[in-house]
């Protein structure tokens, strides 16, 4: 796991590519082409991208306007705002109506970095997976980016895709694997406990399973790329499994992957869960790494929930 | 030229529109009787002598496409559409209904013939132009159409797609302002004035007609005279009543926003259109 990329350039090399093969693809951006990386789509075909200014709002809804002619519309912008910003449009223009838009979103999380917490969206998969109709997708590496775009450009009806800034290690490397929408990857078999994480988590959540085997506990690992719809079998088999839980993500506690895996295991098969992720408070500006450590999103933080959550099976 | 004929012929239908408005509204007990009467006249225009649309094809790739962004309204494009054959007239009662695809605001999912889903005011310019925008790449020639508020028109949002619609130079574009000087809280001068909204819209590179909204003539030659206009798009900017058609709405405009006819005021209501369609 040595090599890195980021998968908002896995996003811009993909996008560029099925340009190529399908017409019907447009892209619109708000004035973060170069940043979300869909300028290199616009420098391909630039008829059929619109760079809409710094108007998010204005963006979705276009986009659905294009969508409804039948364009498969790409928009993208930082998480923050294309989440935030454009909520409502998202609700009423592209989750109501399932047009087939896809919001594609870099910037996302912690890991953001020097911007500081303006610009970190750590409560994004929160407020999108709330809407109906929504697919909610974190890949968790650049391998996996560029199939989850593949995969959007086959997928009818509305999307968040979120995506980050900086190069992350490779989960993927010279593995090819079948993605499909909702279906979570068993990375690692355990039984003692599970780790269910998304996007850069998963990679950090590997790291800490190999730590956790060298001290003789045999953790699970699954990505769970999609947070909506939510891979529920996986979810409870694996709980029912190993009979303790933790969720990693880069993203606030409250709503997102924890809060998603919570709620069906509460209702399914009750299980001792610990929440690995941005504790209820805004960020700040500095060093990716050193905000990961800050703010609690390291394989030490996973190792110590990992060994807590056993502590607490009956 | 227009005939004379064809000319009573939309005066009646958009008569007969206002009727089913009024009916519909009392029937769910409750709606938005102020502001689909006000853009009554402009709507049979668009709907029975301006757009190309089929009612057995509603999803015919050339067909112009309208968009009425005050999804209030909801109640006027139902009745157009129900008069121009998309559903049966007698199906206008289940508006609001539970199961009903006559939703309280526009649903396009639901309804045959509707473009796009609103009731969240200011959003529908942007999905105008973004089907425009889509004309052009696919080299079409149907025409979109969006109807706006003067109310909605201090949402943020109208203003960043009149920016794009400015900057994109989408002649294939012709919004109304359907501008009854009336919201929900007053008159939109008094909780904050739109004015001088002719000079907003051209300073946002558009050419801007003035039309008088009840008046079937005006409407025509404003639609014709956006039509030939290349490299903008154009606003028409209809002066129009609030309720028109219906005294006692038109005298209060306020109350009768989002307000249902009691069964008397129906009743009255009623009785004055018919008494307009026998002129
Ligand atoms: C975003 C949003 N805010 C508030 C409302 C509630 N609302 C419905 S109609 C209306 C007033 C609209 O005024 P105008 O555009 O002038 O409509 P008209 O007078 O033609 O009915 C408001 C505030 C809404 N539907 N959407």
């Amino acid at each position: 796991m040595k090599n890195k990329a980021a998968t908002r350039d896995a996003y811009g090399k993909t996008l560029a590519e099925l340009g190529k093969i399908n017409n019907n693809i447009v892209v619109l951006d708000a004035d973060l082409a170069a940043s979300t990386k869909t300028g290199i789509f616009a420098k391909e075909f630039p008829e059929r991208f619109f760079d809409m200014g710094v108007a998010e709002q204005d963006m979705i809804s276009t986009a659905a306007g294009l969508a409804a002619c039948g364009k498969i519309a790409f928009a993208s912008t930082f998480a923050v705002f294309g989440s935030g910003r454009a909520w409502e449009q998202v609700r009423m223009s592209l989750a109501y109506t399932r047009l087939n838009v896809k919001v594609v979103v870099t910037h996302a999380g912690i890991t953001t970095g020097e911007d500081g917490a303006s610009h970190q969206a750590n409560e994004d998969i929160a407020i999108m997976r709330v809407l109906p109709n929504m697919t909610v997708i974190v890949p968790a590496d650049y391998i996996e980016a560029c199939k989850v775009i593949k995969a959007a450009v086959d997928f009818h009806g509305p999307m968040y895709i979120r995506l980050s800034r900086i190069a992350t290690p490779i989960v993927y490397e010279n593995k090819d694997y079948n993605y499909k929408i909702g279906q979570g990857i068993v990375l690692k078999e355990g039984k003692d406990a599970v780790v269910f994480a998304c996007g850069i988590m998963v990679a950090i959540a590997l790291e800490a399973a190999e730590a956790l085997k060298s001290e003789g506990i045999s953790t699970k690992v699954v990505n769970i790329h999609t947070i909506k719809p939510l891979d529920k079998e996986l979810i409870i088999s694996s709980a029912k499994e190993t009979g303790a839980v933790v969720c990693a993500e880069e993203h606030s506690i409250i709503g997102g992957l924890g809060g998603a895996v919570a709620e069906v295991l509460s209702e399914n098969h009750a299980t001792p869960i610990e929440r690995v992720g941005i504790n209820d408070v805004f960020g700040e500006s500095g060093k990716p790494d050193e905000l990961l450590e800050k703010y609690g999103l390291t394989a030490g933080h996973i190792i110590s929930s990992v060994k807590h959550v056993i502590s607490r099976k009956k | 030229m227009i005939s004379g004929d064809k000319i009573k012929e939309i005066e009646s239908l958009a008569l007969r529109i206002r009727k089913h408005i009024i009916e519909m509204i009392c029937a769910a007990g409750s709606g938005h009787p102020g502001g689909s009467l006000s853009a009554a006249d402009i709507i049979t225009v668009l709907y029975f002598y301006k757009m190309k649309h089929n009612p057995k094809e509603p999803n015919w790739p050339d067909r112009d496409r309208f968009v009425m962004s005050k999804g209030h309204a909801a109640p006027v494009l139902y009745s157009a559409l129900a008069e121009a054959g998309y559903f049966p007239i007698s199906y206008l009662k289940t508006l609001r209904s539970v199961g009903s695809s006559l939703q309280g605001h526009i649903d396009m999912l639901s309804l045959p013939g509707i473009e796009m889903s609103t009731g969240s005011l200011g959003q529908g310019l942007s999905a105008a132009n973004g089907m425009a925008l889509a004309g052009k790449l696919d080299k079409k020639n149907y025409r979109v159409y969006c109807m706006i508020g003067d109310g909605e028109s201090q949402e943020g949002q109208i203003w960043e797609a009149a920016m794009t619609s400015g900057h994109r130079k989408l002649d294939n574009l012709t919004a109304i302002l359907d501008n009854n000087k009336y919201q929900i809280d007053g008159k939109v001068e008094d909780i904050k004035g739109i004015e001088p909204i002719e000079d907003k819209f051209k300073a946002f590179r558009w050419n801007v007609i003035k039309c008088s909204g009840h008046d079937i003539k005006s409407i025509i030659s404003a639609f014709e005279e956006a039509e030939k206009t290349k490299n903008k798009p154009t606003m028409i900017i209809a002066d129009t009543i609030k309720g028109k058609g219906v005294s006692f709405m038109e005298a209060n405009p306020k109350d009768f926003h989002g307000r249902a006819p009691t069964k008397e005021e129906k009743q009255t209501a009623i009785e004055a259109l018919c008494k307009l369609e026998n002129l």
